[in-house]
């Protein structure tokens, strides 16, 4: 079985559910509901009164669901419950942004009582990585898809079709129309060149005449929607690691890392961190020293790490130290990031003098009698230390990070942020000595009567750099995207398709006339082409309803 | 070809290519969030020094044909400490049937690991991922997470958090080497 067809009596055969003859204009009879043109004068154009597919063959799954997403009511839908669901995916922050060290379930109803639990119930804490967000970001996508092709396949079919010569009943339901009984031929031709004059590409056909400009305007949407898919497809390839990596890495000074997202290939080493207040008593510009004096504690200027980028020579088992080869040294500021095979590191955060590097420490005998001194690197605590004199002093705990727990002293993480050591300080050939504590930058003992001192004598604080690791090979592809959605606007907004019919009859002379948007521009148009040439003033007819 | 065939085919690769392209994201948005080392694969290899024994190495490729256990750990993880007595009380046994005990700890300073081992007499052996690169290859959150590896090296079980004396010994059994 073939398509059924409706053959209009201008000889065109049209698609079923053609609205408008796709050759002459011809209203096609018992189609007309179809663009609500039974209750009106002036036709609807939008389409040409093409047949959309979705308006017709609905009989197979495949042709149903194709009629589901072409339709605009339901792609609208899609981007309004997108949009709902977005917004509410914002109300609290997404669950890798949560900052707290509870987990989700119980962050959410402690932070934010019964809605966010409930927030955290329906999902909404990963929302956007959500397989039910993404179905409906995909939906709209095919949405857009569907709908696109089901209209510019047959407008620009009708508009490839259409003829010179219209039928009347056309060109007098278009929307601004006029007429005359009388029409010389030196005014015929005045029009011809106005009309031409005006960019107009002007055809005739036995005494018909038809003008057109700027069709491409009509393809607008459509350029603009290819845009929109190119960025659909960006968004995709950035779930790939190969074209987009987003981590965050801490340095401090001294240490040499791994950076994360490189596959082990690359680390980078914190020479220096540096940083710089505002200062409110001798800022340059006058105008800021009250706001820097009224501000919650110093203003930071500047943030700078010194940094040496390394790329691991060779195959290494993991665990082992790697060779590692320099590739790039540079400074990382804020907005400044150091750069390297595609990797950006950008200055994001910091600890400023969180850990202690290094604790001296002087030890006194009777009467004050200097013992020696020592110094305690709190990455390479050692066991014990010899003094000058000989003399041992033994390390028997160290706590990065002290605190006391009912069972005692303790440490809660690896990082020196508050050291807390226990030395003995022993007596030559004694296995017990005198014990001290090291906490809070002091140094108490903890037996009587001692008769050796310790005291602290200098300390060195560093500071961590925090970085956020970046790559993106993905913006080309938002770029070029994002250029298209913009040309197809463009092109679609500032331009209009325009079309004039002059239709001879046996006693008068019509003109019909349409436009895709802006129909005060058309009538001035109009007006200027058709100045004293004895056609009657043009008339909106949607006006006279 | 009738019109209306040709039609309906478009339409079919047009709507397939669209749903294909729709479960291909959510299969790549599914995987990314499973671990980098799941249960089944091949543990990655990684070499490591030993902390009780002076100037020797492990390196787990060198294990094959012993079950391992990997356990990562840390001093400041209390769950961490408490399991290592359990794994201390199992490891000859264990040993003897041909299965090793591997405490990986991820601890900054060599110091408090050795002071804590020493302190209770631990007898398995002891390894110090300084620089955390073990700890990224293997995907580690929370502490402790131990890793049962059969003898051909692939994974038995992942287990997030602290065992139990009894669930250790039952993983231990999974990973027996058979002959």
């Amino acid at each position: 079985m073939s398509v059924k067809t409706v053959k209009c009596e201008c000889g065109h055969i049209n698609h079923e559910g053609t609205v408008l003859c796709e050759a002459c204009g011809k209203p096609i009879k018992g189609n007309q509901h179809l663009d609500g043109n039974d209750d009106q004068k002036v036709l609807e154009m939008r389409y040409d009164g093409s047949a959309r597919r979705s308006k017709t063959y609905k009989r197979t799954f495949i042709d149903k669901t194709w009629a589901f997403f072409s339709s605009v009511k339901v792609g609208v839908w899609l981007i309004i419950i997108t949009l709902i669901f977005s917004a509410l995916g914002t109300l609290y922050p997404q669950e890798p942004f949560k900052n707290s060290p509870l987990p989700a379930s119980q962050f959410y109803e402690t932070e934010y009582g019964l809605t966010g639990k409930i927030f955290y119930q329906l999902g909404f804490h990963n929302m956007y990585d959500s397989w039910w967000y993404i179905i409906l970001v995909a939906l709209i996508g095919i949405s857009l898809v569907i709908c696109s092709l089901d209209r510019y396949i047959p407008l620009r079919r009708a508009l490839k079709n259409q003829k010179i010569k219209r039928h009347p009943t056309f060109v007098k339901r278009q929307r601004v129309v006029s007429s005359t009984d009388k029409l010389s031929d030196e005014n015929y031709q005045m029009i011809k060149e106005r009309l031409k004059k005006k960019r107009y590409k002007v055809k005739e056909e036995d005494g018909h005449l038809f003008a057109e400009k700027n069709r491409f305007s009509r393809w607008g949407p459509y350029v603009n929607h290819i845009g929109l898919i190119i960025i659909l497809s960006a968004a995709i390839l950035r779930m790939f690691h190969v074209m987009h990596v987003d981590d965050y890495v801490w340095v401090r000074e001294g240490e040499t890392r791994v950076i994360p997202g490189t596959n082990q290939e690359y680390y980078i080493k914190n020479e220096n961190f540096s940083y710089d207040f505002f200062d409110a008593e001798e800022d340059e510009d006058i105008r800021f020293r009250e706001a820097l004096k009224n501000a919650n504690g110093p203003i930071p200027k500047d943030f700078q790490t010194d940094a040496i980028i390394y790329k691991v020579k060779g195959e290494t088992v993991i665990g082992q130290e790697p060779e590692l080869e320099e590739v790039k040294r540079g400074q990382i500021r804020v907005n400044h990031p150091i750069q390297f095979d595609g990797y950006s590191l950008y200055q994001a955060g910091n600890q400023m003098e969180s850990e202690y590097d290094r604790i001296s420490f002087k030890v006194n005998g009777e009467n004050n009698q200097e013992l020696g001194e020592f110094t305690f690197e709190t990455d390479e605590a050692p066991y014990q230390v010899e003094l000058d004199n000989g003399m041992i002093v033994r390390v028997d705990d160290y706590y990065p990070q002290l605190e006391f727990t009912d069972k005692g002293p303790s440490s809660f993480s690896k990082f020196p942020r508050n050291p807390g050591i226990i030395f003995s300080v022993l007596n030559e050939g004694k296995e017990e000595g005198e014990r001290f504590f090291y906490l809070g930058e002091e140094v108490i003992g903890l037996s009587e009567g001692n008769t050796f001192s310790m005291s602290v004598t200098d300390i060195e604080k560093r500071s961590a750099s925090g970085l956020t690791v970046k790559k993106d090979y993905s913006l080309p592809f938002f770029l070029v995207g994002a250029i298209i959605f913009m040309i197809g606007v463009v092109q679609g907004l500032y331009w209009y398709h325009r079309r004039i019919w002059i239709h001879p009859t046996e006693n008068e002379y019509l003109v019909g006339s349409h436009t895709n948007k802006n129909w005060f521009g058309m009538k001035k148009e109009l007006d200027e082409i058709f100045e004293e040439t004895g056609f009657a003033e043009f008339k909106d007819q949607s006006e006279l309803k | 070809m009738h019109k209306k065939k040709k039609r309906l085919i478009i339409r079919t690769v047009i709507l397939s290519v669209l749903v294909l392209t729709l479960i291909g994201v959510l299969y790549v948005n599914f995987s990314s969030e499973q671990p980098v080392v799941a249960e089944g694969d091949e543990a990655p290899n990684f070499k490591l020094k030993r902390l009780d024994v002076e100037g020797e190495t492990i390196e787990l490729k060198d294990l094959e044909g012993k079950g391992v256990m990997l356990n990562f750990w840390a001093t400041y993880c209390e769950p961490c400490k408490e399991e290592m007595p359990y794994m201390n009380e199992l490891y000859q046994e264990y040993k003897d049937k041909g299965i090793e005990i591997v405490a990986i700890s991820v601890d900054s300073n060599e110091f408090v690991i050795n002071n804590f081992y020493n302190k209770l007499g631990l007898s398995f052996p002891s390894v110090h991922d300084k620089k955390g690169t073990v700890m990224e290859a293997y995907d580690i959150v929370p502490l402790p997470t131990s890793f049962f590896v059969n003898p051909d090296g692939t994974i038995e079980r992942v287990v997030k958090g602290a065992l139990t004396l009894e669930r250790l010994e039952g993983y231990l059994q999974e990973i027996l080497p058979t002959n």
